[in-house]
């Protein structure tokens, strides 16, 4: 049947694979919302993650910073393989492994204790080793990363969520690229937001790509097209294909992938 | 140094858990201890002879607390027939005609009496009904009850009311319904079952109240039926008992006290299982 | 067709009767309502002014000197409150002080750490406090609790911290500090319930971002579950300390009713409750009575200030956990 692996290799020696995706299940209690998925994420990259509702992108995602887990009655097998280390290996430490994988979410979540450079800098703060100096350098490179700066920078001392829906969700991202992680995983990032903040973070994720590699899952199809590299195609948990966007999108090899993006684009 | 940081912050978690469930375990010690000595120290006592006889005079085995005990029903069932309806109008009134002044001038009042202590209760009760009519009475008793009861029952009314759909009462009115009928088949009667959650709740309140009795109904050493004359009630002969010296009467106060909470915890099971059982229908 | 005429007015005049009887029924129906709640605001109203009439004799006599001075002395007709408002407020104060750890920590073990099935074991147990009646405290506290605190208690104290002048004198047991653990039990299940519905309220969304964060579980509740519940917590220890203010029977049997000021918390005292309860019933002379009705109405005026203060800070802050106050 239906052979659930990345099918396409690269050939060129120079790019790494970053995360590695070995046969990863994911369960609420006994029902299995992820079917054995297998990818390789290469670095420097935009990953799209596109399917219909409840097809388990979300919940996949969700998996590859342990936070699923934190659910109730949630569980995952498999591997997710960063660095040579497999995070679900026993000895390690989800917490740890956060710093090196980190998460934006649907619905832009500032903490709302907090101004917006507490914001930015609570995950270093939180992990320690740097002074206060060196945090606020550290929020002002990250702000201007996110393209937030110019924005900010004479209200860094205001409510975090005194911000647009669509400032923040850059500041959200901010203060994840804070930790500055290896994998950067957005689970519909947009989707809560105006056309126009979107196509804000739109052009910003083509710029991340250049120092992160994202995990993006989208449920709008233009999007994936627009900035990814690479798209995986999920249906009811099962990954039904993966390859570079231009060739998921032109020329898909599944009928099922055909269908759902003839359905939506057509 | 990042290690050191990561041990730091791994012993912090820890230690949190250690005080949050420390702490936790502490609290229910004395829940354990009240319940415990009550029933070690009330069980001797109990008997035929506790509930149907009234006291001996000190010094002479035997006799109970039957006086209270009637007087205390005797009391509360006043209270009651006269709160419980008055506080299930005036929280359908709240819930029903929220804009009026009325309404907001209620609430206050309302909010203020739910908020005050319940001697204080007992003083209003005093000076509105020992004072003018020079006695100690039943009537005063209830009255100070009746002040208890009925910002709970309130509370608890409206916030039943306020969770109908509205499309409930645009239906009673599409049929033609007056705000009466909407009011009482459709509000009151078509939500017992929560109501009465609230309503059994506030009578176990109301069961355990001492402060308010102590100068309205006042107490008594022999039974009396009069309602204009002082009467006695389980919460106030137990504290009298227990207050006194007399080794016999404290140990019929721990009696009493075993007896009371019997009843309470009987009534507050009761209404959380037809609760319980309403939230299944639905 | 006389036939069908007879009829057609038949029908309408059974029709213009309901119609009549509905409109009595509502007039009625509503005034009855009006009747009612009209009749609660003027019982009430009539209540506080009968109460300050009482203690106008009392407010004539001493004015506000009443709060401040010391000597309360039905004989020789002196009467001060500070002794009680002093025993009130160290109580309650102490009482808070003690409660708030154990309230906070119980509702985050509830709410956040505790394996499924004991949550609503322990939620329940913990309202099942709340509905002892306060004799019974009153009782365990004398019998139990003032034993424990003359004969156990107090030499812990005075052998670690016997130096601070709290701890010193003589320890009967029936004291203050008896006063102040037996009225921490009685409000730490409120504290409990109002943080448990606080916590409650917190979206998920911000503990998920702590986690995505790295954070610890620890930081993850100081981050997401505390720091936005603050405003909501102190509305919580606000209403808790309302409750200890005017609590009475627990205090008044633990307490010692003495109308002294005194810095240790192993000595007797009394607070505006508890003297209440002990001298009404016998105050004869009419300024005794007068002054205990003034004290009555200040511990009315302090706890419905209290009260409405609290009651404000969490509906304005934490409008979701509000419902059902």
């Amino acid at each position: 049947m239906m052979d659930n692996t990345c099918n396409n290799k690269k050939n060129d020696e120079n790019i790494n694979i970053v995360l590695k995706v070995k046969n990863l299940s994911a369960y609420f209690a006994d029902n299995m919302v992820v079917k054995n998925i297998s990818i390789d994420y290469y670095e420097k990259s935009i990953n799209a993650i596109i399917g219909p509702s409840g097809c388990g992108k979300s919940t996949f995602l969700r998996s590859l910073n342990r936070i699923h887990e934190t659910v109730l009655d949630a569980r995952v097998e498999g591997n997710v393989i960063l660095d040579n280390i497999d995070i679900y290996d026993p000895s390690v430490d989800p917490v740890e492994i956060r710093k090196k994988i980190g998460m934006v979410f649907q619905r832009p979540n500032p903490f709302p204790s907090m101004s917006v450079l507490e914001n930015v800098i609570i995950g270093p703060k939180l992990h320690g080793g740097l002074s206060k100096n060196a945090l606020i350098e550290l929020a002002e490179a990250c702000l201007r990363r996110a393209a937030i700066w110019d924005e900010v920078k004479d209200k860094l001392n205001k409510d975090g969520t005194s911000l647009s829906g669509g400032q923040q969700q850059r500041l959200c991202i901010a203060r994840a690229l804070a930790l500055n992680p290896k994998v950067l995983l957005m689970d519909e990032p947009t989707s809560a937001l105006d056309p126009i903040a979107s196509a804000k973070i739109e052009e910003l994720m083509k710029e991340l790509k250049k120092h992160y590699t994202v995990v993006l899952v989208t449920h709008n199809m233009g999007q994936a097209a627009r900035i990814s590299d690479y798209t995986s195609f999920l249906m009811s948990g099962e990954l039904i294909e993966h390859s570079e966007t231009s060739d998921l999108f032109t020329n898909p090899k599944n009928k099922q992938t055909e269908d759902y993006i003839m359905r939506k684009f057509g | 140094m990042v290690k050191n940081v990561m041990l730091y912050r791994k012993l912090k978690n820890t230690y949190f858990w250690f005080m949050v469930i420390g702490f936790t375990l502490f609290t229910f010690i004395p829940l354990f201890l009240i319940l415990k000595h009550t029933f070690t120290m009330g069980w001797n006592e109990l008997s035929i002879d506790f509930i149907f006889n009234t006291p001996k005079p000190v010094g002479e085995y035997g006799g109970g607390m039957s006086h209270a005990i009637i007087g205390s029903l005797i009391i509360i069932s006043l209270a009651v027939v006269v709160s419980i309806p008055a506080g299930i109008i005036t929280g359908t009134f709240l819930s029903e005609f929220p804009k009026s002044k009325v309404s907001s001038i209620l609430r206050t009042f309302i909010g203020i009496l739910s908020g005050t202590p319940s001697i204080v209760i007992g003083i209003f009760a005093y000076v509105i009904m020992v004072v003018p009519l020079k006695s100690f009475s039943a009537w005063a008793g209830s009255l100070a009850l009746s002040l208890v009861i009925l910002p709970i029952v309130t509370r608890s009314t409206e916030e039943v009311l306020k969770l109908v759909p509205i499309t409930i009462r645009e239906a009673g009115l599409a049929l033609g319904f007056t705000r009466i009928k909407i009011f009482y088949y459709l509000l009151i009667k078509g939500n017992r079952r929560a109501l009465s959650t609230g309503v059994i709740l506030a009578i176990s309140r109301s069961m355990g109240e001492t402060a308010p009795l102590l100068f309205t109904a006042f107490g008594n050493v022999y039974l009396s039926y009069k309602l204009s004359g002082p009467m006695a009630t389980l919460p106030v002969q137990i504290f009298n008992y227990a207050s006194s010296p007399h080794l016999e009467w404290q140990r019929q106060a721990w009696t009493g006290a075993m007896v009371l909470i019997m009843i309470i915890f009987s009534i507050n099971v009761l209404s959380k299982l037809i609760l319980s059982s309403s939230e299944r229908r639905m | 067709m006389l036939l069908c005429q007879q009829n057609l007015a038949k029908k309408l005049l059974m029709v213009f009767k309901m119609k009549l009887t509905a409109k009595l029924e509502e007039r009625l129906g509503i005034s009855l309502m009006y009747i009612v709640v009209l009749s609660i605001i003027i019982l009430i109203f009539v209540m506080f002014i009968l109460l300050f009439k009482m203690s106008w004799p009392a407010i004539t006599k001493f004015g506000f000197h009443f709060i401040t001075s010391k000597e309360w002395n039905p004989v020789k007709e002196q009467f001060g409150a500070w002794p009680f408002l002093y025993g009130t407020i160290i109580t309650s104060i102490l009482s808070l002080m003690i409660a708030l750890p154990f309230g906070v920590s119980s509702a985050i073990f509830i709410t956040e750490i505790g394996p499924k099935k004991l949550r609503i074991f322990l939620g329940t147990s913990i309202d099942l406090i709340a509905s002892i009646p306060s004799i019974i405290f009153g009782m365990w506290g004398l019998f139990y609790l003032v034993p424990f605190i003359r004969e156990t208690l107090t030499p812990l104290l005075k052998n670690s911290i016997g130096f601070l002048p709290f701890f010193q004198g003589p320890s009967f047991g029936i004291s203050l500090l008896a006063a102040s653990l037996i009225l921490s039990i009685m409000i730490i299940p409120i504290i409990s319930s109002l943080c448990r519905e606080l916590f409650l309220s917190v979206p998920v969304t911000y503990k998920e971002a702590a986690l995505a964060l790295g954070a610890t579980p620890f930081e993850k509740i100081k981050l997401a579950v505390l720091a936005p519940s603050i405003t909501g917590i102190v509305g919580a220890a606000g209403l808790a300390l309302a409750r200890a203010l005017g609590e009475t029977m627990a205090v008044v049997m633990v307490i010692g009713n003495s109308p002294h000021v005194s810095l240790s918390l192993l000595s007797p005292g009394a607070t505006m409750a508890s003297i209440l309860a002990n001298e009404y019933a016998e105050a004869g002379a009419d300024l005794h009575l007068a002054s205990l009705c003034y004290m009555a109405t200040l511990l009315f005026i302090v706890t419905m200030l209290v009260n409405s203060i609290s009651r404000f800070i969490i509906k304005y802050f934490k409008p979701k956990a509000f419902r059902g106050l």
